[in-house]
């Protein structure tokens, strides 16, 4: 039975470990090792905690993520559907019984784990979208009777995880889901329709915004307007990337992070705190793994040969990019501060989990890459 | 089933076609985002590199040990001591109120002191420690050490701070010191650079004269912090350095003496060394006690100082103004010498008055001198001929001889609170009043009433450079401790050898009068006002050959008497104090040989004679009984150097 669902006709195990693509697994593996040392620093060289929760967290989801590669496509686009509607019941769960932490209810106890499915919503409205327009012929796309259902897909779950609230992750989440309706060919211009009858409705959503939301985005703008208090992060963060130099001020040696100037120097600032000890040369390295992933990822969809493959790959490719894009700006106080972790490297399990189902799926479309579905 | 592979063809194609678009957008994305680590990370790196190191490292300025005040003899005058001071540090506190409480049953921490840490409080980071108390009794603190591991959060201090001489004999010269206020950090660039919370400044006196050099150098301790300001590791110490000490010219034991004697009168007495210049005593009463400023005065203890009608806030002896009167008598006649306006021996009958464009001019003597040539005028003190002998100087002439020995300018101008007096002349009353002489104040001015003022010190001064043969010195109050060699080969001589050299034109001292004979003639007078029959202040002399003094009294009237007053003839004594008349006394001893001169000011002391001459009779006693230990001190000292 489970033969079954790994296995079709007369492909062994051998094989499909030799179709694994070894270079993104480096590319992760290595990405995985440099967060261990970032997380090491940022508990000041203390390894029982953070650390060590961290490489407990990237182990397991890392294994997930190479059993996940060994599933034919055909049994994910199947259940595509099924993780989407799971992870909405529990996003709906987190509603109803969350854990609030610092004044969000993001989290529901799983009692082995504190799940934010925020996060895994994530991935689920790629690989739900994905099968979703799989089948949709071309010319369907932009008919009104195969829009409502995207439409909804997306709004259900960013109305939720705003109403958290948390609209960093709302916003990734509404990013995520519309890169995969563009790319499967709905017309721009609706985009720019739907925009336009958004931005009509902001000065009623700024009135909905909660005040430390609306402190974010005026400092975003002037982070000098209160130094102490909301413009801190952004100031510190700079400061802490700034003075980092070329070569950084070595491991360990970050003073920002190490006094305490850093704020979230474990979560989204992770970044930061690499480069202040790290250097130019230390981020640029580190981007540039960042940008190889991706790349890869975008390969892997190019080379599939069905839609659904390359839809996924390239929405998750693009989604992946999203995720850095908006830390790396956020870090270096190019965007607002919203609350989007960088992935791998920030600590946070549900985020992990949900890049590694996401990678585990794009794996799995490389190694069994000239699958159809039906 | 053709079309629809075909249209599968074509949303693969669409698919790829949107990728490759997004693909450039993610490149020009990835290369903002290493411009902008470019940006910052290189091109920025000083500007972000400096201000990671003002966020790292904090200084802590420590307060330097003040310079100490010595007497002529190393004595202390002005010290530092243990004091007890109680911190607390905030966030080390479980419970503030449960804290006050309990400390309010052990020292005194009324509710105003309460509501003012309350508020001081609220400025303050939590981790800062904030001194509570700074000056405990040792009862209080013993107590506290005893109940402090009841109270978390609390630190008892050992820290130096100012100590003065309780009697006060001192206070007015050495001044005291007090927190640092606003207005200090404003007027005042150097304190501006090293204020530390906690530093005390001097407010007046020697104390703020010195404050430069005696402060010292804070210390700074500079520590790497946290976010949280806390003190992470030292990073370095640079030492401070302690104020400079200073020795004074003081001799404590005449101070103290001297300061006994008035100190339940209003008035000032000045001992100077007629030769050096040096201030042996200076003393101001009533006094009060420095000490109580240290902390913090006391209001109530503050309202009583101020409206004290004696003033005793006051140093009078450089910041007190009077009407010289007899006293500037010997320099009238001194300056009618010179000016040649007037014989010697030429008489002038005193009838008592005299009648100048039907002004009547009174002499103190309502029945007259009688006949009176200048030395008996002098020694008798006679009005009349000095009316006389004024109207013939003129009051411009007199001005110069007067500010040549001292009056109207400031003998240290280095203290802010000294006054520089006056001393009029024509110029001066049309500059401010605006009005022209009138020779009738000619006439009073001779007897150093009308506008003449002049402080006790600058009387002192005249005395001195009239007493040393008529040559300027400098007077000075901070002793350069080590003694030079022509001034200790002048001790050795008791200054005869000066006093040869000076004949000899030989002692580059500026020389104040034309013809030397004047001056001993003034001198010699001056000794008979003391010591002959008749003088005004006889009833005061020593008999015993090493005391002898001269000197010269006076009575300087502060109101204007009116004819049936001078009829009724009240005494002085039974006038309202604010209206009784100042006794003003100048000498200068021993009178073979001197080597020191003297003012004593008694405010509504009554006449010279009674009100002053006694008391610098006592002093003079004194001071000359001192005269072989100071001499002995300086040339041990000079050995040992």
């Amino acid at each position: 039975m489970i033969r079954n669902y790994i296995q079709k006709r007369n492909e062994t195990f051998a094989d499909k470990i030799l179709a694994f693509d070894f270079i993104l697994l480096f590319l992760v593996l290595s990405l995985g090792i440099i967060s261990f040392f970032a997380m090491y620093s940022s508990e000041r060289g203390i390894f029982s905690y953070h650390t060590q929760s961290h490489m407990y967290r990237f182990s397991i989801f890392f294994l997930l993520f190479i059993i996940i590669s060994f599933f034919r496509v055909q049994i994910l686009y199947k259940s595509a559907y099924i993780f989407y509607f799971i992870v909405l019941l529990l996003l709906i769960a987190v509603d109803l019984y969350g854990v609030t932490a610092s004044g969000s209810k993001r989290w529901i106890n799983l009692f082995f784990i504190n799940l934010q499915p925020s996060e895994l919503m994530k991935v689920a409205l790629i690989i739900f979208l994905a099968r979703y327009y799989a089948k949709i012929p071309v010319q369907s796309v932009n008919n009104i009777r195969y829009i409502l259902i995207p439409i909804i897909s997306v709004m259900l779950p960013v109305l939720l995880v705003i109403a958290q609230p948390d609209l960093g992750t709302a916003i990734l989440i509404a990013i995520s889901g519309l890169i995969v309706v563009w790319l499967s060919g709905f017309r721009l211009k609706y985009f720019l329709y739907s925009s336009f009858i958004l931005l009509s409705f902001v000065p009623i959503g700024i009135s909905f915004l909660k005040p430390y939301q609306k402190s974010r985005i005026l400092t975003f703008l002037n982070p000098e307007r209160d130094p102490l208090g909301a413009g801190y992060q952004i100031i510190q963060s700079k400061i802490a990337v700034g003075s980092g130099g070329i070569f950084g001020k070595g491991f360990l040696q970050g003073s920002q992070s190490y006094l305490d100037y850093l704020p979230e120097k474990h979560t989204d600032f992770i970044f930061t705190l690499f480069s202040e000890e790290f250097g130019f040369l230390g981020s640029v390295i580190l981007i540039l793994i960042y940008a190889m992933i991706i790349y890869r990822i975008g390969k892997i969809g190019a080379q599939s040969k069905n839609n659904f493959s390359k839809l996924f790959c390239f929405g998750f490719a693009s989604a992946f990019f999203v995720y850095f894009a908006v830390n790396m700006s956020m870090v270096l106080g190019l965007l607002p501060i919203v609350g989007a972790p960088l992935p791998i490297m920030s600590y946070g399990g549900s985020s992990m989990l949900s890049i590694m189902i996401g990678l585990g799926i794009v794996m799995s479309i490389k190694i069994h890459n000239q699958d159809e579905i039906n | 089933m053709q079309s629809f592979t075909e249209t599968f063809q074509n949303k693969s194609k669409i698919i790829s076609r949107r990728m490759f678009v997004l693909s450039a957008l993610k490149i020009g994305v990835f290369i903002s985002i290493v411009s902008r680590l470019f940006y910052l990370q290189i091109s920025e790196n000083i500007k972000y590199r400096s201000l990671s190191d003002k966020n790292r490292f904090r200084e802590w300025k420590m307060i330097p040990q003040r310079g100490i005040i010595e007497d002529f003899f190393g004595q202390k005058i002005a010290e530092n001591t243990q004091t007890f001071q109680l911190h607390m540090i905030p966030e080390d506190v479980p419970n503030m109120e449960v804290l006050l409480f309990k400390l309010a049953r052990i020292i005194d921490f009324g509710e105003n002191r309460k509501r003012n840490l309350i508020k001081r409080l609220k400025k303050r980071r939590r981790w800062e420690p904030i001194i509570i108390s700074d000056n405990l009794s040792w009862s209080e603190f013993s107590k506290l050490n005893l109940f402090l591991n009841d109270m978390q959060g609390l630190k008892p201090v050992v820290a130096l701070s100012r100590k003065y001489s309780k009697d006060g004999s001192s206070s007015h010269i050495i001044g005291y010191v007090s927190d640092v206020s606003v207005n200090d950090l404003k007027s005042n660039k150097f304190l501006k650079e090293i204020n530390v919370p906690g530093l005390k400044i001097g407010k007046s006196g020697l104390e703020k004269l010195l404050n430069l050099p005696i402060i010292g150098k804070p210390g700074i301790q500079r520590f790497e912090v946290n976010a949280y300001g806390k003190r992470i590791k030292e990073l370095e110490l640079v030492k401070g350095a302690a104020g400079k000490n200073f020795r004074t010219t003081i001799d404590q034991e005449v101070q103290k003496f001297a300061q006994e004697l008035i100190k339940e009168k209003s008035g000032s007495i000045c001992v100077m060394d007629i030769y050096m210049g040096d201030i042996i005593a200076m003393v101001s009463g009533p006094t009060f006690d420095p000490n109580k400023f240290v902390h913090g005065i006391k209001e109530k203890e503050w309202q009583e100082l101020i409206k004290n009608k004696k003033k005793p806030l006051i140093n009078k002896s450089m910041a007190g103004l009077y009407p010289p009167g007899s006293t500037i008598k010997p320099i009238v006649a001194l300056s009618a010498l010179e000016n040649d306006v007037i014989n010697p021996k030429k008489l002038v009958n005193c009838t008592g008055s005299m009648e100048l464009y039907g002004q009547k001019y009174h002499c103190w003597k309502d029945k007259g001198h009688g006949f009176m040539n200048l030395r008996s005028a002098i020694k008798q003190s006679c009005d009349i001929f000095f009316y006389e002998t004024a109207r013939k100087l003129g009051v411009d002439r007199l001005s110069i001889t007067a500010k040549e020995f001292g009056l109207g300018k400031k003998v240290f101008n280095s203290f802010i609170e000294e006054k520089s007096g006056i001393v009029p002349n024509t110029k001066w009353k049309i500059e401010n009043i605006g009005k022209g002489w009138v020779l009738g104040e000619t006439l009073i001015s001779g007897i150093g009433q009308g506008y003449y003022l002049a402080t006790p010190l600058q009387l002192c001064l005249m005395m001195a450079q009239l007493a040393n043969g008529g040559y300027e010195i400098k007077p000075r109050i901070i002793d350069d401790r080590y003694a030079v060699q022509p001034i200790v080969d002048a001790w050795r001589e008791e200054f005869t050898l000066i006093n040869k050299k000076i004949d000899s034109n030989e002692s580059g001292l500026k020389k104040l009068y034309k013809n030397k004979e004047n001056v001993k003639f003034i001198l010699d007078a001056l000794y008979g006002a003391t010591n002959e029959p008749m003088g005004t202040s006889y009833r005061s002399r020593f008999t015993k050959p090493e005391y002898v003094y001269a000197g010269k009294t006076g009575t300087s009237q502060i109101r204007t008497i009116s004819a049936e007053q001078r009829e009724s003839k009240i005494k002085n004594t039974d006038l309202p104090y604010e209206q009784r008349d100042h006794a003003l006394f100048i000498a200068f001893a021993p009178y073979k040989n001197p080597r020191y001169s003297i003012s004593v000011v008694i405010e509504h002391g009554g006449a010279g004679s009674s009100g002053a001459a006694p008391i610098a009779k006592k002093v003079i006693k004194k001071v000359l009984e001192r005269h072989e230990v100071r001499k002995k001190y300086l040339l041990d000292l000079y050995q040992e150097a």
